[in-house]
């Protein structure tokens, strides 16, 4: 029983570094801060309640035990509220979410698009109206030719 | 053992975030990456308790969780608005403001 409560607890912290490390993985490697915002929210919930949670079990019914619950209910509640904000504050100060692959590269550029998946659609639909439109005047302009003959 | 590869994991992931609030280019880059240092804090003190098998430290940790939420919000509520007392300023000056993370041109 004690091995098997061992064994337990042991797998919720494995589980849970894993987690914590790759949400630092991510908070380097991502491009943005939304994104880099979404893979700490995965540390900060997943992580922090499979470590806490191996930390209760190893605890037992104690008091240590019930400072740990105090402690994951208020990461638990504070963790989204402060991503939110910093979210918050980050679209009120200006700055743009990336949000298609491609365009990262154009970024750096001069002709920056305002949102980047919108600038796809749009190109795509001028570049089919303006074959539209073209093959009507070379429909016209037969016409017209063919009147003056 | 398992606390050790916890401690290790908590420290890389401290390491990692430690290099995000150097590097980044925002300053809500600083501020996400404070507040997660902040978040491993509080482990790193809950799992240091268990492996010296004195579990004393959680109490600290408790305040920890209070100051990183209030401290991030303190950060966040002086780069919005430039000061941390008083009356929030006018809409009018919140349209003609620059941005602190330098991308309004």
């Amino acid at each position: 029983m004690d091995a098997l409560v061992n064994l337990l607890s042991w797998a919720l912290l494995g589980a849970g570094s894993f987690f914590l490390v790759v949400g630092a993985i991510g908070l380097v490697r991502m491009p943005d801060v939304f994104t880099r915002m979404h893979t700490t929210s995965v540390s900060e919930t997943l992580g922090v309640g499979f470590i806490l949670g191996g930390l209760m079990i190893q605890g037992g019914f104690t008091l240590v035990t019930f400072k740990l619950v105090c402690l994951f209910i208020l990461l638990f509640l504070t963790a989204p509220v402060a991503s939110h904000a910093i979210a918050r504050a980050a679209i009120a100060d200006g700055v743009e979410p990336i949000l298609d692959g491609p365009e990262i590269d154009a970024r750096d550029g001069d002709d920056l698009p305002p949102l980047g998946s919108t600038k796809k659609v749009t190109t795509a639909i001028d570049a089919s109206g303006a074959e539209a439109s073209a093959s009507v005047i070379v429909e016209d302009e037969t016409v017209n030719t063919g009147g003056k003959r | 053992m398992m606390f050790v590869v916890t401690m290790a994991a908590v420290l890389i992931s401290l390491a990692l975030a430690t290099f995000r609030a150097l590097a980044g280019p925002n300053v809500f880059d600083r501020v996400l990456a404070g507040n997660f240092v902040g978040t491993l804090a509080i482990l790193f003190l809950a799992v240091l308790g268990f492996l010296n098998d004195r579990p004393e430290f959680l109490d600290v940790g408790l305040v920890y969780a209070f100051l990183n939420i209030t401290g991030t919000y303190a950060v966040l509520k002086f780069f919005r608005y430039g000061a941390l007392g008083g009356e929030a300023p006018p809409n009018e000056q919140e349209e003609t403001r620059e941005g602190v993370s330098g991308v309004h041109k």
